[in-house]
């Protein structure tokens, strides 16, 4: 039951369309920043292969411009 | 409970990713997320104050289910505006660790066994009225902390030196801020700052003196970056010894030797002075012109004593005292180029520049950390730049409660909640308030902190409690004071959270209510006092430290001092502790207003907070009639003080030729205990290591990572290389953090203090260094 938190950056005039892309996707949660083109995004997922998966859709999506973790953590692990 | 849990982890991602963010991009804001966020599950947000730093950034903190689950910057707290840095958004983790002290426990045959904590709380009273019946009023002590809540330190006062009658009360922030003390009240009379964050939003330059603010005060840091970007012409220069964040950020990082700060701040009035830049209105109307003695010792020795006096000089002496120290003189000292002391000098002499410097560890702990206190107050004097929004010398702290508690409360050896034991009329007000007879106020201070602990080693001291700090890893010196507390007449009583070397040397662990599981208030560096209500329940039979010496208080016989019941106490004591600066100098809140506000400054008069003091547009306690009253003083003036340049106390040779120099990390809240049971704190850092120059580290054949002995002449440690990490220090130093108590680096420093503060030199000491 992975949980994840990365800062998304998105493409020049682009905070919209990806905080709107983001919220469509399942699993996930988006905070934007009200000043700065920075988007908060934690993923909640019930297992690793879903979570690898969503990863791989966020990072395919056409209005971001970089990802990058901030907090990992998986139950299995513990 | 696995909805709690789950909810609990998630918010701590949001917390890393948003504390991430504000790191990678200062003054960004989340605040329509936080007047969104409920979250799922969390009931109820509380404000506190952060307990991770001196700032007092302002918290929300979330409880679901009674337990505090998440962390959000309170928008209604001006010192953080709703940011927070990495460890206030993990604070609350720090509750939850699962070694947590929960129980009391007492050695018996050498082996620590768990106890109900009343059986604990009985010997401690037992040992303590023992111990002073058999060996005096002296043989016991009370060492606490600028983590102590300003009751707990109330209290602890109250009872050691109030009813028990010795001055045998300290504090950790006399390792800390002893020499912005001191420094505070031979330049003005009174302690704490004149000035306030809102300095940060109108100062055009910003000089930190030997002071990493990007990691050590983020939030601030962050606000004068925010400053910067927003307000053309804003400058910070970076006066340190050593690179790191804050040069990174910085427009300039200006590199001097360990100590010679002094000629550094002498050769800037040196230049102040010559290029005419005097504010000679201000000068003639509010300064006057002192020295001290010189040579004054380092106090490495026991029983060491000083006492300055004050002469008074004129303007002309001052200037002739500062011929010594003209740029070209003082590179030679310092290896600062004479164009940078000079272009420093330009900024500060710039009618048209606000200038606010910035300080704390490295110019309080320092062999003359009182002189170099006084020194950058000389500069902001000459050119009259104090008192005003923007000009501002202003000494930050480290502990969120080292203002409010140990300078406000007073506990330290020579204080009293107002003044000192000293004064006579400061002993009787104590007395009456306290509802004791006045001879119980011994007049004569008796031991600080680094006397204290030799005391305890000789055998002077027979009997110590230690609340909310770890002296087992701070002490300078420390296998002389370890071995002192565990010789076998000693005891020891150690209230804390967790597991600690300290603990290691108690007698009886006290099992510590932790931050909000307790009510109380810090005061902060601005003079800014925060009350915080008690949020969550604290474990098993953990207690707060005040209630703590109540408890052994009333089985000492001192009911009547110590009336207050379990479930009303932190109010009372407020009101009764606030009786002490009643008066427009010092006024504080009542406990109404404080429990309503997320924090107020004091003086508090009339309803209002006081942001500058000795400026009469701002300070109702200003009576002169004039642009500034400095009432501090008796003549009514601030005083500038000729202080010289003199070295350390050891500065490297031949045999041991590199600089030490200890400090912090910014994910670790000094020696982590707490912050090291944090997972994402403990993860990003999670062992010390020794920074070394990349030069030195090829020269001792040393790869990142490798292991490095440091050799001082007090003790050696082994410890992993770091090479080009975050701070790199200049060639012949090496640095240190403090924060993992595996690597004990106080073994190797050395208990050398300022003879006027009596706060030890953490930053300087001399070492060799062997490939291990
Ligand atoms: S800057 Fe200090 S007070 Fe503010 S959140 Fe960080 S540790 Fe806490």
């Amino acid at each position: 039951m992975p949980i994840f938190s990365y800062l998304a950056i998105p493409k020049r005039d682009a905070r919209k369309s990806l905080c709107e892309e983001l919220s469509t996707l399942e699993h996930c949660q988006v905070i934007p920043a009200d000043n700065q083109d920075v988007v908060v995004v934690v993923t909640d997922t019930p297992d690793e292969h879903t979570e690898k998966q969503l990863q791989h859709t966020i990072k395919s999506l056409p209005s971001l411009q970089s990802l990058s973790l901030a907090f990992g953590y998986n139950e299995k692990l513990e | 409970m696995k909805l709690d849990r789950r909810e609990f982890i998630k918010q701590a991602a949001i917390g890393s990713a948003l504390a991430t963010a504000g790191s990678l991009f200062p003054g960004i804001s989340f605040g329509s997320w936080n007047r969104l966020a409920g979250g799922p599950g969390v009931l109820a947000w509380q404000k506190t104050p952060c307990r991770f730093c001196g700032t007092g950034c302002g918290l929300l903190v979330g409880v679901s289910d009674g337990r505090a689950v998440a962390v959000k910057g309170d928008p209604n707290c001006t010192v953080n505006k709703g940011l927070c840095c990495m460890k206030g958004y993990h604070s609350v983790q720090a509750l939850y660790g699962r070694d947590r002290i929960t129980t009391a426990k007492v050695r018996k045959n050498g082996t620590l066994v768990e106890v109900p904590i009343s059986e604990a709380l009985n010997l401690v009273a037992e040992k303590l009225k023992e111990t002073r019946d058999t060996y005096g009023k002296d043989s016991v002590a009370m060492y606490g902390s600028g983590q102590w809540t300003i009751p707990d330190g109330y209290v602890a006062s109250k009872l050691f030196k109030g009813c028990l009658g010795t001055n045998n009360v300290e504090a950790n922030a006399r390792l800390c801020m002893a020499s912005a003390v001191t420094g505070f009240m031979t330049s003005f009379g009174l302690d704490e700052p004149m000035g306030c964050y809102e300095d940060i939003d109108h100062a055009d330059v910003f000089v930190t003196w030997g002071n990493n603010m990007a990691e050590m005060h983020p939030v601030l840091f962050s606000r004068m970056l925010s400053n910067r970007k927003r307000r053309a012409g804003v400058k910070i220069i970076d006066f340190a010894t050593r690179f790191t964040r804050t040069s990174q950020a910085a427009d300039k990082t200006i590199i001097f030797k360990p100590q010679t700060d002094l000629a550094v701040a002498n050769s800037i009035c040196y230049e102040i002075i010559k290029n005419n830049w005097v504010n000679d209105n201000f000068v003639n109307e509010h300064v006057s012109f002192h020295k001290g003695k010189t040579n004054i010792g380092y106090g490495t020795e026991d029983h060491f004593t000083f006492s300055d006096s004050a002469e008074t000089i004129d303007f002309e002496a001052f200037k002739l005292f500062l011929e010594d120290y003209t740029p070209e003189k003082v590179e030679k000292i310092s290896g600062v180029p004479a164009e940078e002391i000079k272009y420093l000098a330009s900024l500060y002499g710039n009618p048209s520049l606000k200038v606010t410097s910035f300080w704390c560890m490295g110019m309080n702990q320092h062999t003359r950390g009182t002189w170099i206190n006084n020194l950058v107050y000389n500069i902001h004097l000459l050119v009259g730049k104090i008192s005003t929004p923007g000009n501002s010398p202003f000494s930050l702290t480290g502990q969120p409660s080292a203002c409010g508690t140990v300078r406000e409360v007073g506990t330290l050896t020579h204080k009293l909640p107002h003044g000192v034991v000293m004064n006579e009329n400061d002993r009787q007000m104590a007395a009456e308030i306290w509802q004791v007879p006045v001879e119980n106020i011994d007049p004569k201070p008796s031991y600080h902190t680094v006397e204290m602990f030799r005391a305890l080693d000789r055998g002077d001291i027979k009997f110590m409690w230690i609340q909310v700090t770890n002296p087992m890893v701070t002490m300078p010196n420390l296998r002389r004071y370890r071995d002192g507390a565990l010789k076998d007449d000693r005891f020891v009583v150690v209230s804390d959270v967790y597991p600690t070397p300290t603990t290691d040397v108690a007698d009886v662990i006290l099992p510590a209510a932790m931050w909000i599981e307790q009510e109380g208030m810090f005061g902060n560096s601005e003079r800014r006092t925060q009350h915080f209500a008690q949020i969550v329940d604290p474990p098993g039979e953990a207690m707060s430290d005040t209630w703590q010496i109540i408890e052994v208080a009333k089985r000492l016989g001192f009911e009547k001092q110590f009336p207050w019941s379990q479930d009303n106490y932190i109010e009372p004591i407020w009101e009764e502790y606030r009786r002490f600066h009643t008066g427009p100098k010092h006024e504080m809140a009542p406990y109404t207003v404080l429990a309503e506000r997320s924090g107020v400054q004091w003086p508090f008069v009339d309803g209002r907070e006081t942001r500058w003091r000795y400026n009469p547009a701002y300070d109702p306690a200003c009576k002169n009639d004039k642009d500034f009253d400095f009432y501090g003083k008796k003549d009514n003036r601030a005083w500038i003080w000729a202080r010289p340049y003199e070295p350390a106390a050891e500065s490297p040779d031949e045999e041991y030729n590199f600089w030490l120099n200890t400090g912090r990390v910014i994910e670790h809240w000094h020696t982590g205990s707490m912050t090291r049971r944090v997972p994402v704190l403990h993860n990003a850092v999670p062992s010390s290591y020794v920074e070394i120059h990349p030069e030195d580290a090829a020269d001792l054949g040393v790869v990142n990572g490798e292991l490095v002995k440091i050799i001082s002449r007090r003790g050696e440690l082994t410890m992993p290389a770091q090479i080009n990490g975050r701070g790199v220090p200049v060639r012949g130093m090496v640095f240190v953090p403090f924060f993992d108590e595996s690597y004990l680096i106080n073994e190797v420093t050395l208990d050398a203090f300022c003879p006027i503060s009596k706060q030890p030199d953490y930053k300087k000491c001399a070492v060799r260094l062997e490939k291990a």
